[in-house]
């Protein structure tokens, strides 16, 4: 199985501390993650760990993070009920309902 | 649908752009900028590295910071920004973008830059599509710049200058690299980017390739395969991994050019196919300029060049900037951008660019 | 594990690089460079010992040294030249070096070598840490301890980090690690 937990990278020796920034929570296949604003919704997913994100219509293969610019459609997620939405490109917004098991 | 008349139009804020927007304002031309990302900078915002060239061109400054630098002087300018604004089309009335309200804009200019970059290649293998196989900008995006880790334990293909600094971006953020490999039988970067993560104990292995990747749900597993005969037969490897970074190369992005009807000619070493352009960065189709990545695979420094150089161009069309000064600078930044070309590592990038101006004058 | 599979894996954590250019660029060929100073200088106290080998255009070093003693010129993709009369072996140029091929190099004392070298990575030690040596191909060759450790705005973010190590191994150290830190 892949690695469960995933991790901010809290020191970095050029980028310093991770700021502090307000933080809200997304839900995501009814489960709540924490969030940090103005952050993409494929970050928060990472950072809790969530590395399958779609799953393809035919087949049910896992998708994740591949191009993060907003090219591949590898990252399209469901969002309060509208989908393909691109996770890598979008921010969070606190109380989003994300759906990772919809087809895209 | 909303209207946006400007004098010239920028699409693309990443060094390229910016240093285009900001000559032809400091010209005294009106300028607009967009871009699809919500901030700044292009690439350069997620390079956390030193950058190298010349110290008067920004050279030991960070790319982060450069992008900070840039995009501080084009507003100081009078540029006007669109960020989260994409360029969707060019139609007879104008281009056509969807700004950060996803609402259509119709924005019309007398000159273009198009400085939208070059889009990352990938390599295909079985498991390639599963969770855990992105490529080196995705994954320097998410480290340098959303502050997440990608893996604990992370494999790079491609051993150009994108995947020699990947690895050092990568041991930076705290995660582990198994190694970095390279079909080719020599490493494609600067040796002094090797020879920094060679310090880091990171394996750089020339003459293997990817196989294949497996894992439940996401990778944990990848398996090498031996390639040149350095290594006494062919064998295969197991290495464990939970991340695999394709750092295999990039083509400029052709889509707008391709729309606008500009003539393109084929290049390897540029990255494939390029927009053929004149000295001035003028494509084949008037009033549309290219400059950066999508004008050639490069670097940064070669982008900010080329950036001005359309710039002030665009801007001296319309009538900004006396003929003597328009010349003087051209003449120092193609010089420059000569400069940056030399070398023996250089990859025959000066012979390539000259071939693509070659039946253009100016 | 077959006896291929052992060896395979053992070159895979030494961290080599198998490629023909870059061994190309240790120790041997290094002393072609224009940049590092002969033998008999580093005898006489901390020198500058750039190691650029490759012709790329970069100058940020003939910039940072206050006694004019880097030359690059024109075009900028000339290897670096130090001028070993000029130099002080002050540093300053340690940090400069957007490579981080630029280190201070001292064999002039009888126990030790001094050697200075840019370090980008966390924790950064403390004067008095005692840190494992590490060569260019990222294998431990002894431990030493740090004298100095320096990172301020000016050397935006590049540490610059002081370490004495065993008499001798002045021209083969070239990073360190701290405990805890190495991967395999």
């Amino acid at each position: 199985m892949g690695s469960p937990v995933g991790r901010r990278i809290l020191q970095h020796p050029v980028l310093g501390s991770l700021p502090e920034v307000p933080t809200c929570r997304i839900a995501v296949d009814g489960k709540w993650i924490p969030a940090r604003e103005g952050e993409p919704i494929l970050a928060a997913l990472l950072a809790a760990g969530i590395t399958v994100v779609r799953t393809t219509e035919r087949y049910g293969a896992p998708r994740g993070l591949f191009c993060g610019i907003g090219h591949c459609s590898d990252c399209l997620v469901t969002v309060d009920g509208r989908r393909n939405v691109p996770a890598c490109g979008t921010p969070v917004r606190d109380g989003m309902c994300v759906e990772t098991s919809r087809r895209a | 649908m909303r209207e946006i008349v400007t004098e010239i139009l920028v699409i693309g804020a990443g060094p390229a752009g910016l240093s285009a927007a900001r000559s032809a304002a400091e010209q005294g031309a009106n300028v607009l900028l967009v871009d699809n990302s919500h901030v700044s900078g292009g690439q350069l915002v997620k390079q956390t590295h030193k950058f190298f060239g010349a110290v008067r061109h920004g050279a030991g400054i960070r790319g982060m910071d450069l992008a900070r630098k840039l995009t501080a002087e084009s507003k100081r300018e009078g540029v006007r920004f669109l960020l989260g604004t994409s360029a969707v089309g060019r139609f007879a009335a104008g281009l056509v973008l969807k700004d950060a309200q996803h609402k259509l804009v119709l924005a019309r200019a007398q000159r273009y830059v198009i400085a939208v970059g070059a889009s990352e290649r990938g390599v295909a293998f079985r498991g390639w599509t599963l969770p855990g196989v992105m490529t080196a900008g995705a994954a320097q995006t998410f480290l340098n710049l959303h502050r997440v880790s990608i893996g604990d334990r992370v494999l790079v293909v491609g051993s150009g200058n994108v995947g020699l600094i990947l690895a050092y971006h990568l041991r930076q953020a705290g995660c582990d690299v198994a190694c970095v490999v390279e079909a080719r039988d020599e490493i494609g970067g600067w040796a002094v980017h090797a020879s920094k993560i060679r310090r880091l104990g990171i394996p750089v292995l020339t003459g293997v390739a990817i196989e294949g990747a497996r894992g439940q749900g996401r990778i944990s597993e990848v398996t090498l395969r031996s390639l040149h005969r350095r290594w006494g037969g062919t064998w295969r490897l197991n290495v464990s991994a939970d991340a695999v970074c394709l750092a295999v190369g990039l083509s400029p992005r052709t889509q707008l050019l391709q729309q606008i009807g500009c003539d393109l000619a084929f290049s390897a070493v540029l990255g494939g196919a390029v927009p053929i352009h004149d000295r001035c960065m003028q494509t084949t189709v008037p009033g549309w300029y290219v400059a950066g990545d999508a004008a050639g695979v490069e670097e940064a420094t070669v982008a900010m060049e080329e950036g001005q150089l359309a710039g002030l161009s665009a801007a001296h069309e319309l009538g900004y900037g006396s003929s003597r000064s328009y010349e003087r600078k051209k003449a120092e930044i193609r010089s420059f951008l000569d400069e940056l070309r030399a070398g023996p590592l250089s990859g025959d990038r000066r012979a390539a660019k000259e071939k693509l101006c070659l039946s253009r004058s100016g | 594990m077959s006896l291929k599979e052992w060896m395979i894996r053992r070159r895979l954590r030494r961290g080599s690089i198998v490629s023909a250019r870059i061994p190309a660029l240790d120790h041997g060929r290094l002393a072609t460079c224009p940049g590092i100073p002969a033998e008999a200088r580093l005898q006489e106290g901390p020198v500058a010992v750039i190691e650029c080998a490759e012709e790329i255009p970069c100058n940020p070093c003939e910039m940072a040294c206050a006694r004019g003693a880097i030359r690059v010129g024109h075009p900028i993709t000339n290897l670096p030249v130090l001028d070993t009369r000029l130099c002080i072996g002050c540093g300053d140029c340690v940090a400069a070096c957007p490579g981080l091929a630029i280190f201070v190099v001292d064999a002039s004392q009888d126990v030790r070598d001094v050697v200075t070298l840019p370090y980008e990575m966390l924790p950064i030690p403390c004067p008095n840490d005692v840190v494992a040596l590490v060569d260019r191909r990222g294998d431990i060759v002894g431990s030493g301890r740090v004298t100095h450790a320096r990172s301020s705005s000016e050397t935006d973010r590049t540490a610059v980090i002081t370490v004495t190590v065993p008499k001798g191994l002045g021209m083969l150290v070239r990073s360190i690690e701290l405990p805890g830190q190495r991967h395999v």
